[in-house]
Formats: C-alpha cells, structure tokens, sequence
C-alpha cells in the first residue's frame, strides 16, 4: 500500500468525521428554528456580525456564535466529583458515535487517473456488526456522566439512560437481522449496491420495500438509543434537571448536546444504507440515467459521482429531520411506558419480522 | 520483524498494562473502565489475526454488555475504593505466586514436549469473515450452538429468580 | 482485508483528536472565577444546600435488565452469522434457528410470566 493509499485513507477519514460533525451542527440549527415554526414562534434570531449586516444569519448562531459562548463558558467541576471520569465521559459519549460512520458508504467508487477510490472510509465484511459494536460503547459515556458527578440528578439520569440504551439495543439489533436476511451480507458496501435494480423497472429495490416493518422497529429503537423525546427521559429537564449532564458546563455539555445529534446521524445513515437504497438515485447507473421505456441520459463520471454523494446525504439529512419532527410532535413517555415498549412489543415483534422474513425466502426458493 | 509483529509487540504491552491497571487499580470503577479497554485491545489483536467477526463479537458481547453489567454491580452497591493497607499486600504475594506457577506450568510444557515446530501456515482464504464462521458454526459446530440456547434459558431463569427473591407479600 | 482497517485507524485518531479538543476547550478558553468558589463548586441539589455524597444503593430491577440484556444481546449475535449463510442453509437452517428462538422465546415468556419486565 502505497502513500498515495494511505493519504486518500486520511482524506476519505477526515471528510466523514466533518460530515457528522457539520451536519450535527445544522440539525441543532434546525431544531431550533423547525421547533420555532411547529410552535408558532420566531426562534433564534440575534446572529447579526456587529448589528451591521442588513439581514440576520441564523445559522451562524449555531455554527460559530454558540460554539464561541460555549468555548469560553467556565468549566465547574463538582465539588466530590472523580475529575478523571468527569472529563472522560464526555470523550465517551461523543467518540465511539463520530467513528462508526467508517463503515457507511457515502458513494459507489470515483475514479480518478488509474485509482479507484471507494468511496467508505473502511469496506468492512463486518459492516453493520463494526456499527453495532461501536454504538454499544456508546453507553457508557452516559453511566459514567452520571456516576462521576456525584450529584443525585445525575446518577439517577445516568442510571435510567444506561436501562433504556441497553434495553433499545436488543431491538435495533434484532430489526437489522430481517435486512442482512434479504441481502446477505453484512457488508454495507455491498448492501448499497445490491439495492441498484428496480422492480417492473420502475419502484427502486430499496430495503423498504423488502422490509417495512424493521425499518419501524429500527426507527423507534433508534429514536430511543439517541434519548430524544420521546425517550428523552435520562434527561428529562422537568424531572432530572438536565439528567445524567446536570453537572457540567461549557464545551462539555455541548458535547453531550453533541452526541445526542450525533447519533441521530447515525441512526439516519444507517437507516438510509439499509432501507433508503444508500447512495442510489433511483434511475442512475454508473453511466448516467436510464429511464423506464428506454431512454437513457449518458452523463460524465463525476456528475455521477457527485449526485451519488448528494443522494446519501440529503436522505441522511431527510430522515433526521424526520426524528426532529417527532421530537417535537411527541410528548414523553413514562418509564414504564419506555421499558414496555422496548421489551413487550418490540422485542418480540422484531423476533417475529425476522422469523416471517425467513419464512418468505425459504417458501420464495 | 514485520509490520504484523511490531503492531503485535505494541498492542500486547498495551493490553497486558491495561490488564494491569484492572487488578492494580484502588478504585472498583477505573478498574472496571481499564477492563473495558482491555477487552476492546483483545479484539484488536482479533483483528490482526484476521477474525474480523469474532472481533467485532468481543466488542458487542464483552465490552459492551457484560461490562455494563460490571459497572451497575459496581456503581449500585456503592462499592467504594479499596483500603490500601487492608490485605493489599496478601493479595499482591498471592497474584505473583499463581502468576509464577502457571508460567512454570508453561515452561515445563514446552521443555517436556518440545516447542511447537514450525510456523503455523498462512491462513485460507476467506478465513475469519463473517462467511467462513457462520458456515462452520452452522453445520459443524451446531449441537453447541442449539445447546447454547439451553445455557441461555438457564441464565434467564436464575436471573429472574434470584432478582425475585425478596418480592415476598411484605405486611403493612 | 486488513487494509480496511486503515480507514478505520484514521477515523479513531482524528475523531479521538476533534473529541479531545472539543472536550476540553472550555478548560483551556474558559474564564475561570474564584469569587465564591464553594458555592460554585457544590453539587446542584435545586438550591438546598447539598446533603452529602449521591451514590446509593439502587433498585435491584436495573440489575435485572442488565442481566437480560446480555442475555438476549449474545442471542442477537448468534443470529447475525446465521441471517449471512441462511440462503445456503435452506430450511434445516430455519429449523434450527427457530428452535433457538422458541427456547429463547420460552425463557422471555418466563420473564415476563414473573413480572420481571413490569417496571413499578
């Protein structure tokens, strides 16, 4: 493997983290003005350079104005607290979620002079088994949050967070195994290839259509797995406070802010890997459109390309607009409610998709 | 030495410290946090061995839930950090004698049967992929894999039962 | 294969790299106070002055759902390898993982048969 290998591996690393990261911090923006338009206010307005521009930038408020304020917060460390932990488990939270977008593919393969270059940081045979791995670190950012703080809000939102991930992690696995049945492979890769035909020519073979009901179940367990609201009980403010991060300030609650969104993003990728049909447009193949009924709109390799990455990240970004939609449609549950849904319904009605899926591709041939 | 045996050499040091750090560690819960990286160091060293699913397995199972089991025993008992003069020192002979005992187990082994002659061959094709393992774990080894279930089913029981044990009708 | 994980040795150093920095910015750029500094650093217990250390013993049900969850998680592993090679298998691979999941099954009926799953 040459240097050339190596630097494109860096280049393909560093252009994903950026992507969650960015589109992490685009979401926030959105929440915040979409939650203004669902209730009827105005939102954040007050993002105005030195009050000399003529109109207001509201998402500079997100992307550099808050960041700003935030950075130069002062950082309190609890009077009790193990400071180590204190520190570490905001790295805990945010770190195992940033790198599991290094197994989703964004494209098919550019090719540039004599390279062909993959577009997916790592094309692991193990995909979905790498995302799943990664996100079950996730939890522990949040016990230990609550642990370290030695604040009772804290440990009882940290506690509660630990119960309901773990709990919405049997499902979101169990929702997958319907997907891997009808490609398999767990190679995500692969899985966002083989989702390129169309059925009768015309309806794209996107996951969906193969497996509607495990997106649902994928959906909601993911919804859960981020602890947004409706699950957003870890941190319900009207009870905990702010939960399992009560006890920390600056750049460090926003990393907790952060990880919540972060693995929104996640729970979209890959939700669009799996049932959206990844990077495909529908109609598009490697050498432009063919149209049902024979037409065909030969295009040039890079506009393929980039309509490819395109297609991915406006589905990505499509769908967790979506969970913010539910975020602000929903009130939340109660945690018995919670804990019901994740292990009396969608336990078993994950059991059940897989076992019908089975069924189907045994009777199928 | 290769590429293969110096990441190896690195990955061994840093796992046999982290190792370290759980046994040597005062408090209960670094300890556990420093058994959440060993185990995530053992499946990168699955990596280099080419058994890409048993490593992300190592990750799923051991790092991330038995360990978070772990940490619940911990934090909920409020086990605090351990007395550093209380029997500390007992513990530390006791380690180092079994430590001693099964490295000597090792070495008489190997002198009494000879070192294993030869390198092991280059692994085949497809080895460690999640393919090769489900084939082998689904006809070959399948009488373990049904028996699992059973072991399994055992664990929920005694969990629930053992959880239960108080719920008696308490008087009012 | 092993040149795969490349990638993923990039995304952990830079993404262990932008985490760290974002973590502890605010201990880097942050103002620093030292007015009042035992009011500050106390734990936030809604304004009453804080009664002492939080950790305490806990429900014995958390225990519970930890203990299920690996159960059921080491479950979902084994089908994961199952749901690659399950076109090859054919029915006798149905078979098979259906009697795993109807054991498994029996084991979640018991749990829930006991009330372990009702969270009161």
């Amino acid at each position: 493997m040459g240097l050339i290998e190596v630097g494109i591996a860096a280049a393909k690393a560093f252009a994903v983290l950026m992507l969650v990261l960015h589109m992490s911090a685009i979401l926030l923006w959105v929440e915040r003005k979409g939650s203004a338009l669902i209730q009827d206010r105005i939102g954040a307005n007050r993002a105005n350079i030195f009050g000399v521009m003529p109109f207001n930038f509201g998402l500079l408020n997100t992307l550099i104005a808050d960041p700003l304020k935030l950075i130069t917060k002062e950082d309190v460390v609890p009077a009790g607290a193990d400071k180590l932990l204190h520190f570490l488990a905001p790295f805990l939270a945010v770190f195992p979620v940033m790198v599991t977008f290094a197994a989703v593919p964004f494209g098919d393969q550019l090719v540039i002079g004599d390279y062909t270059i993959n577009l997916q940081v790592a094309d692991l045979d193990i995909g979905i088994l790498y995302v799943l791995a990664m996100s079950s670190l996730a939890v522990y950012g949040v016990v230990l949050a609550g642990w370290a703080s030695n604040s009772r809000w804290a440990l009882l939102g940290g506690i509660r967070g630990a119960a309901q991930m773990i709990s919405y992690e049997i499902a979101m696995g169990l929702a997958l195994i319907g997907a891997v049945m009808t490609f398999g492979t767990l190679d995500m890769q692969a899985i966002a290839r083989a989702q390129g035909h169309h059925f009768y020519g015309v309806i794209p073979a996107w996951g969906i259509i193969y497996q509607p009901l495990g997106f649902l179940i994928f959906l909601i367990a993911g919804i859960a797995e981020s602890k947004r609201v409706p699950f957003d009980l870890p941190e319900g403010e009207s009870e905990l406070i702010s939960g399992y991060f009560t006890e920390y300030s600056g750049m460090k609650q926003a990393a907790f802010m952060l990880s919540d969104f972060a693995e929104s993003v996640v729970v979209a990728g890959l939700a669009t890997t799996l049932f959206f049909g990844a990077w495909q447009v529908p109609f598009l193949f490697r050498d432009g459109f063919h149209f049902p009924g024979g037409v065909i709109v030969a295009l040039p390799h890079l506009a393929v390309v980039a309509m490819q990455i395109a297609s991915f990240t406006i589905k990505v970004f499509l769908l967790c607009v979506f969970q913010i939609l539910v975020r602000w449609t929903l009130p939340r549950y109660r945690y018995d409610q919670v804990m019901d849904l994740g292990w009396k319904y969608l336990l078993p009605l994950a059991l059940a998709n897989m076992l019908v899926t089975g069924i189907v591709i045994v009777m199928l041939g | 030495m290769g590429m293969g045996a110096a990441l190896f050499l690195v990955l061994a040091v840093l796992t046999v410290v982290s190792a370290l750090g759980v046994v040597l560690h005062p408090n209960p819960v670094k300890s556990a946090l420093a058994l959440i990286v060993t185990l995530f160091l053992l499946a990168v060293v699955f990596v280099l061995l080419e058994a890409h699913m048993i490593a992300a397995l190592q990750i799923i199972v051991y790092a991330g839930a038995i360990m978070v089991l772990f940490l619940f025993v911990i934090m909920l008992l409020n086990l605090q950090s351990e007395d550093p003069e209380r029997g500390r020192r007992r513990f530390v002979l006791r380690g180092l004698a079994w430590a001693g005992g099964v490295l000597l187990a090792v070495e008489l082994a190997l002198l009494t049967r000879g070192a294993p002659v030869g390198r092991p061959g280059a692994a085949p094709e497809g080895y460690g992929t999640a393919q090769s393992v489900a084939q082998s774990l689904f006809t070959d080894f399948l009488l373990p894999f049904e028996l699992t279930s059973i072991l399994l089913l055992v664990a929920v029981v005694g969990a629930v039962v053992l959880a239960q044990k108080q719920r008696r009708p308490t008087i009012s | 294969m092993l040149d795969q994980y490349i990638g993923v040795v990039f995304t952990f150093a830079l993404g262990a790299v932008i985490v760290l920095g974002m973590v502890s910015a605010s201990m880097i750029f942050g103002v620093r106070s030292k007015s009042r500094r035992a009011a500050k650093d106390e734990v936030f217990e809604c304004g009453n002055p804080s009664s002492g250390p939080a950790r305490g013993r806990f429900s014995v049900h958390f225990y519970l759902v930890a203990i299920l969850f690996i159960i059921f998680d080491v479950e979902v592993v084994f089908m994961y390898p199952w749901a690659i090679v399950f076109r090859q298998l054919g029915v006798p691979g149905l078979v098979e993982m259906l009697t795993f999941v109807a054991i498994l099954g029996f084991g979640l009926a018991y749990v829930w048969k006991r009330g372990a799953l009702a969270w009161d």
